[in-house]
C-alpha cells in the first residue's frame, strides 16, 4: 500500500488573490480508497484548496499531482478546466447548490454523462441524423442514472425539475450527477451544511457506499459528527496552512487544533478573512 | 358604510366610496393637464394665416372616460376573486392546447396556397421567413441563453453569398444554400470566439456591433458587394432544373407541364421552399433539444460553472449553438436574395435584428410554437395594420408592454423536459433560468 503513489498529491500548494495569502504551502495526501476530510475555521481556506484541485483556481505555485487507478499520472494545476472531470475523472459538488434547476432530475444526470454521450462535436452533430451508436448509448446512460437515482433515493422523482425538490434531496442529487460522471475522486463542498440530524445519517451511509464501490472522496466539512464518523484521515487548515494531519482520533487530541477552533493562543498577524469569500 | 375598519389607535380611513371618488378625480385632473392643449386645442389654417379652435365637448369626453376607467379599475381591483390570477389561467389553457394549435397552424401553413390569394401568399411567404429566423435564433437565445443582438449579420452573409456566388460564378440556389449557410456558420464561430467570455449586457452589446461591422463593410467595400446600390439580377431558384418564367422555353415549368404561365406558380414555388427551410429548422432544432449537444445547451444557460465541473466543454458548446443558430439564419439569408432577387445592406439593419429577437422574446425563450404565432402576430399584424401605417408602430409598442405584463416569459412559456421515464411534465417557467449570457 505505501509504496503506491497516493490519488492525489497535493506539494507546496500556494494561492494568492493580490497581496492577500490564501492557502500557504500545503502539501497533503488523499489515498485511493478513503475518504479524506479537509477541516477547519471558517476562511482558513479549504474552498480555495478545492477550487484549485477542481481547475476553477489556477495556484499561485505548488503541484497537484493525481494518479489514476491505470497508472497515468496528471498535473491538476494545467489542465484546462473541464477536462478536470473529462480526463481526470475529478468531480466536485458545491458549497451553495448548483443543480440546473429548470431540467428534471433525471436531464441533471444526463447532462453529467454528456462526454460518454456525446464524445466527439461531430458525433453529436451527426445524431441529428440518427448516426453513430448514441442510441445504445442513451440507453446506458439512463441505466446509469437510474441507478443513482435509487441509491439517492428520488427514482420517484425522476421527472420532476430539479429546482422542486427539497433542500437535501437537492444536495443528494448534486452528489449523484457527480457521481454520474464516472470519477475516480469526489470532492464534496461542505454536503452536510443544512441537513438536519437523520438526512447527515443518511447522507453518511452514502458517502460510505460510494466509498466501497471503489470511489475516494475528499471532503470538506463542518459537521463534525459526520468528519469523526466516516473519515479515514483528516487534514486541519488554519489561516491557509495545516496544522494538523491524520486519523480523526489523532487529530482530535491534537492541542493545535484544538486551539485553533477555541481561539486560544492565536496572535497571527493576517487575517484571510476574504479568502472564504473569494472562495 | 366603511368597508375598512378603523387602524388601531390610527387615523380612521375615509370611507370607499370617498376614497374612490378622490382618486378618480385625481386622475381626471391629470387627464385634463395632459390633454388640455392636445385635444382641446387645434389650430386651422385660413386663408391668412391661422385660426384657433376650442373643442371643449371632445376634451370633455376624454376626461370623464378617464373618470369612468378610474372608477371601474378601482371597483374591480377591491371585488376581486381570490384564487389563481387570470394570466395565469390563461397561459395553462395555452399550455394545455398547444399541441392541437400546432398542428392547426402546420395544416394551415401548409394548404395556404389553395385558399389564399396572390397578397396572402406574399404575407405568408414574409411570416415563415421571420418564423425561419426566429426558431434560428431560439437556438442561440432560447436553448443556449446567449444574448445576440447582431443575428441579422448571418442573414446578410447568407443573402449576399448567394448573391455573389449565383451572379459571379452562375450557381444555382441549391447549390448555393448549403454553402450560405456553412459560410454563415463560419462567421458564427468567428464572432463566437472574441465573445467566449462575454455574458449578459457585454455579449449583446458585442453582437450588436457585429451586426453593425458585417452591414457597415457591406456599404463600404464596393469592388466587391456592389455597397450601396446592393447586387441586382440574382437568380431566381429552379424546381429541378425548371425555371418559372413566361418565355415558354422547354425548361420553364409552366411548358414542362403544359400549361400556361402564371407569376402565381413562381410566388407559390418560393413559398414551399421557405415552408421546407422553416421546418427543416424546426425539425433539427427539435432533434437536437433532445440529444446530449442541446441538453448540454440548456445546462449552460442553466449554469455555466456546474457544466465546467461536470466537464462539459464550454468553448465548444457556446460556438456549436452560434454556428447552428448562425447556419439557419444564413439559410434564410440566401432564400431572401433569392426571392427579392435583389440584396443591398439597407435590408440588413438594427431593426431586423431587434424585430426577430422581439419575436423570440415574445413567443416564449425556448418555444417552438410560441415563436411561430410570435411571428404570424408580428409580422402578419403589421401587415395588417398597413392602412392605418401611422399608428401601425403606436400598436405594436402598446401590444408588446401589453404581452409583457400578462406573459412576461412569452406566449408560451414553461419548459418541456428533453427525456422522462415516465410523463413528460411541463416546467414552470419561474424555475427555468433565462440565460445571463
Amino acid at each position: 500500500m505505501s509504496t503506491q503513489a497516493p490519488l492525489l498529491a497535493v506539494a507546496n500548494l500556494t494561492m494568492r488573490f493580490g497581496g492577500l495569502t490564501a492557502v500557504s504551502a500545503l502539501s497533503f495526501q488523499a489515498r485511493s480508497g478513503e475518504i479524506t476530510a479537509v477541516i477547519g475555521p471558517n476562511g482558513a481556506g479549504k474552498t480555495t484548496v478545492f477550487n484549485c484541485i477542481t481547475g476553477f483556481y489556477r495556484p499561485t505555485s505548488g503541484g497537484l499531482t493525481l494518479t489514476r487507478p491505470d497508472g497515468v499520472q496528471l498535473a491538476l494545476q494545467s489542465l484546462p478546466g473541464h477536462r478536470i472531470a473529462r480526463t481526470a475523472k475529478v468531480a466536485r459538488t458545491f458549497q451553495n447548490i448548483r443543480l440546473f434547476a429548470g431540467m428534471t432530475v433525471l436531464e441533471n444526470l444526463m447532462v453529467a454523462q454528456h462526454n460518454m454521450m456525446m464524445p466527439t462535436v461531430i458525433g453529436g452533430l451527426l445524431a441529428v441524423f440518427g448516426l453513430g451508436s448514441y442510441r445504445s448509448k442513451q440507453r446506458v446512460a439512463i441505466d446509469r442514472a437510474r441507478h443513482w437515482l435509487n441509491e439517492i433515493g428520488l427514482l420517484n422523482r425522476a421527472d420532476d425539475p430539479a429546482g422542486a425538490l427539497p433542500y437535501g434531496a437537492q444536495r443528494r442529487l448534486e452528489i449523484a450527477r457527480a457521481m454520474c460522471t464516472g470519477p475516480v475522486l469526489l470532492c464534496l463542498d461542505e454536503p452536510a451544511a443544512g441537513l438536519n440530524p437523520r438526512e447527515s445519517d443518511e447522507l453518511s451511509d452514502l458517502l460510505m457506499r460510494i466509498r466501497g464501490d471503489g470511489c475516494s472522496l475528499l471532503l470538506i466539512e463542518h459537521d463534525m459528527g459526520v468528519v469523526m464518523r466516516i473519515s479515514d484521515h483528516v487534514v486541519v487548515l488554519d489561516h491557509g496552512k495545516k496544522i494538523s494531519d491524520g486519523t480523526p482520533t489523532e487529530v482530535r487530541n491534537d492541542p493545535k487544533v484544538i486551539a485553533a477552533y477555541l481561539g486560544e493562543g492565536d496572535e497571527d498577524e493576517e487575517t484571510p478573512a476574504g479568502a472564504e469569500a473569494a472562495a | 358604510m366603511s368597508k375598512y375598519p378603523a387602524a388601531l389607535g390610527g387615523k380612521s380611513q375615509p370611507p370607499a366610496l370617498v376614497r374612490v371618488v378622490r382618486d378618480a378625480g385625481l386622475s381626471a385632473i391629470v387627464a385634463f393637464g395632459l390633454f388640455a392643449s392636445m385635444i382641446g386645442l387645434r389650430l386651422f389654417p385660413t386663408g391668412n394665416g391661422m385660426k384657433l379652435h376650442y373643442r371643449w365637448l371632445m376634451l370633455a369626453a376624454v376626461v370623464v372616460a378617464v373618470f369612468a376607467g378610474r372608477v371601474i379599475m378601482l371597483t374591480w381591483r377591491a371585488n376581486r376573486p381570490a384564487g389563481t390570477p387570470q394570466p395565469r389561467r390563461i397561459a395553462e389553457a395555452i399550455n394545455h392546447a398547444g399541441k392541437y394549435v400546432g398542428a392547426v397552424f402546420l395544416i394551415a401553413a401548409a394548404t395556404l396556397p389553395l385558399y389564399g390569394g396572390r397578397y396572402f401568399i406574399d404575407t405568408g411567404i414574409l411570416v415563415m421567413t421571420y418564423v425561419m429566423l426566429g426558431w434560428g435564433l431560439t437556438i442561440v437565445v432560447g436553448l443556449a441563453g446567449l444574448l445576440d443582438l447582431g443575428y441579422v449579420a448571418f442573414y446578410a452573409v447568407g443573402a449576399y453569398s448567394y448573391a455573389l456566388l449565383s451572379t459571379t460564378y452562375h450557381l444555382g440556389f441549391w447549390t448555393t444554400l448549403p454553402i450560405a449557410g456553412l459560410l454563415a456558420a463560419v462567421w458564427g464561430i468567428l464572432l463566437g470566439f472574441p465573445v467566449l467570455r462575454l455574458r449578459g449586457d457585454y455579449l449583446a452589446i458585442v453582437t450588436l456591433a457585429f451586426g453593425e461591422i458585417i452591414r457597415v463593410v457591406l456599404i463600404n467595400w464596393t469592388s466587391f458587394t456592389g455597397g450601396p446600390n446592393g447586387i441586382t439580377d440574382i437568380p431566381r431558384p429552379t424546381l429541378f432544373g425548371l425555371k418559372f418564367n413566361g418565355s415558354g422555353d422547354p425548361d420553364t415549368f409552366a411548358a414542362f407541364f403544359g400549361i400556361d404561365y402564371s407569376l402565381t406558380q413562381r410566388v407559390v414555388f418560393l413559398y414551399y421552399v421557405i415552408f421546407g427551410l422553416a421546418l427543416l429548422t424546426n425539425w433539427v432544432s427539435l432533434r437536437l433539444r433532445r440529444l446530449p449537444l442541446g441538453r448540454a445547451w440548456e445546462a449552460l444557460r442553466e449554469d455555466e460553472i456546474a457544466c465546467r465541473a461536470l466537464g462539459i466543454n464550454v468553448t465548444v458548446t457556446k460556438l456549436t449553438a452560434f454556428a447552428i443558430g448562425a447556419m439557419f439564419g444564413g439559410f434564410a439569408g440566401a432564400f431572401f436574395a433569392t426571392r427579392q432577387a435583389f440584396v443591398s445592406p439597407e435590408s440588413f439593419n438594427f431593426g431586423e435584428s431587434a424585430l426577430v429577437l422581439a419575436i423570440v422574446v415574445l413567443g416564449g425563450l425556448g418555444s417552438q410554437l410560441g415563436v411561430a404565432l410570435a411571428a404570424v402576430v408580428m409580422i402578419g399584424g403589421s401587415e395588417l395594420f398597413r392602412d392605418f401605417a401611422e399608428y401601425r408602430m403606436l400598436v405594436f409598442g402598446v401590444g408588446l408592454v401589453v404581452m409583457m405584463v400578462l406573459r412576461p416569459r412569452g406566449l408560451v412559456s414553461g419548459r418541456t423536459p428533453s427525456i422522462a421515464l415516465g410523463a413528460r411534465k411541463e416546467i414552470a417557467a419561474e424555475l427555468v433560468a433565462q440565460g445571463r449570457g
